[in-house]
């Protein structure tokens, strides 16, 4: 495996990644408009997203038919995967390679990515 | 103004923002915020996450074109994510303790700083004749293709480009942008690195260091889902079509006109900041 070959199939995984994650968010937002489409939006004044909707957990337990925002949620949830899908891919990439350097470089890069978004804050 | 009317103003704003940052290659990121909160009033931080959002679907948009073309150095990248991503989660906790009029003061130096790039940038056309020692052993000198074959390149001064990098994710961290004109001058004029494999390798980083600080972002409640909804589709629809016209658009015209829009901004942004406005 090449890096330009690695490339190549990180880049298809980006690609797919972004276009599910933007048909998640367009049925939320569909599903959303047709149920609150009448309200009036709130963004003048900072009041922080409703607590569900701030964590992987609370997204996943808040999902389903009934609740659009939880849908959106997962979209943008699956949108910020991709590019630490995509790290994860490399990091798979450099073992084949045996470039035991990267395959440092890269798990430090993951464990941020994986901190920033598990730990709570 | 109800969401059915609000939801569509955004999505249309946000796709201009995309396509205007495709054409010129400073990303909608930088202007999707001072739109939203200049026109329309929303408050910086949901600004911040919602444009952050757009960010990374860009980036990893983009990426399948930028990297069929062989520019990308996937090694430079990595080496240097790791800065980027330390820096972005630095910035976005930083984000939360900043009064939004300082944010939106530094936000509007960062527009002006665009606007100046937009029209005045140059390739550094410098080359490297030796690369230096951690660059050997990082392995991060590569080539890129010609039509007269592959061209090597050296790469310089790795720590001063490790160092800008951890800037440009703290920024990236605490404004929500992708920063990607700071990381093409730390490769381009710091390292050396040629152009082309600058702007391609700054793409593929942008949503890496922008996923880094998402989580921070979506814990705080920066992420608000009906507003980060037409915005992340806006933006990358606009950016989409941005980067299929490229080719035949009357770049030099749009650049200025694209500097002109982001320094009237930039002037509000500070304005508002120190008026306390915001």
């Amino acid at each position: 495996m090449t890096d330009q070959r690695l490339e190549v199939i990180i880049s298809v995984l980006l690609r797919t990644g972004v276009l599910l994650a933007a048909a998640v968010v367009l049925l939320g937002g569909t599903c959303f408009l047709y149920k609150h489409g009448a309200e009036q939006p709130e963004y003048h004044v900072f009041h922080a997203t409703n607590p569900p909707y701030r964590s992987v957990s609370g997204v996943l337990h808040a999902a389903g038919p009934s609740n659009c925002q939880a849908i959106i949620q997962i979209g943008i949830l699956l949108l910020i995967l991709t590019p630490i899908a995509r790290v994860a891919f490399s990091l798979a990439g450099f073992s084949l390679e045996h470039d035991r350097t990267y395959m440092v470089l890269t798990t430090i890069v993951l464990l941020i990515l994986i901190y920033s978004l598990a730990a709570p804050h | 103004m109800t969401n059915l009317e609000f939801t569509p103003l955004v999505f249309g704003i946000s796709a201009v923002a995309g396509c205007l940052g495709a054409l010129t290659g400073l990303g909608g990121g930088v202007v999707v915020t001072p739109a939203l909160t200049l026109f329309l009033g929303v408050d910086i931080r949901y600004a911040i996450g919602a444009s952050l959002v757009s960010v990374i679907a860009t980036s990893s948009g983009a990426a399948a074109a930028f990297v069929r073309e062989g520019y990308s150095n996937i090694r430079i990248g990595m080496f240097l994510e790791i800065a980027t991503t330390v820096g972005a989660v630095l910035g976005a906790f930083l984000a939360s303790r900043t009064p939004t009029a300082v944010l939106s003061i530094v936000f509007g130096l960062v527009l002006l700083h665009a606007a100046w790039q937009s029209t005045h940038a140059r390739p550094s056309e410098r080359e490297a004749k030796q690369s230096d020692a951690l660059a050997d052993r990082l392995k991060l000198n590569g080539s890129y293709p010609t039509a007269e074959g592959p061209c090597q390149y050296q790469v310089n001064h790795v720590k001063t480009g490790f160092s800008l990098m951890f800037g440009a994710g703290a920024l990236s961290g605490l404004l929500g942008i992708g920063s990607g004109a700071l990381k093409v001058i730390a490769m381009d004029q710091a390292m050396h690195v040629p152009f082309k494999v600058s702007t391609t390798t700054s793409n593929f980083m942008i949503g890496v260091t922008a996923a880094a600080s998402a989580g921070i972002y979506l814990s705080r409640g920066y992420i608000e889902p009906a507003l980060a909804m037409p915005v992340m589709l806006g933006v990358l629809s606009g950016s989409l079509l941005g980067a299929r016209q490229l080719i035949g658009a009357r770049v030099r015209v749009l650049r200025w006109i694209f500097a002109g829009v982001v320094g009237l901004m930039a002037i509000e942004m500070i304005l508002n900041g120190v008026k306390g406005k915001l």
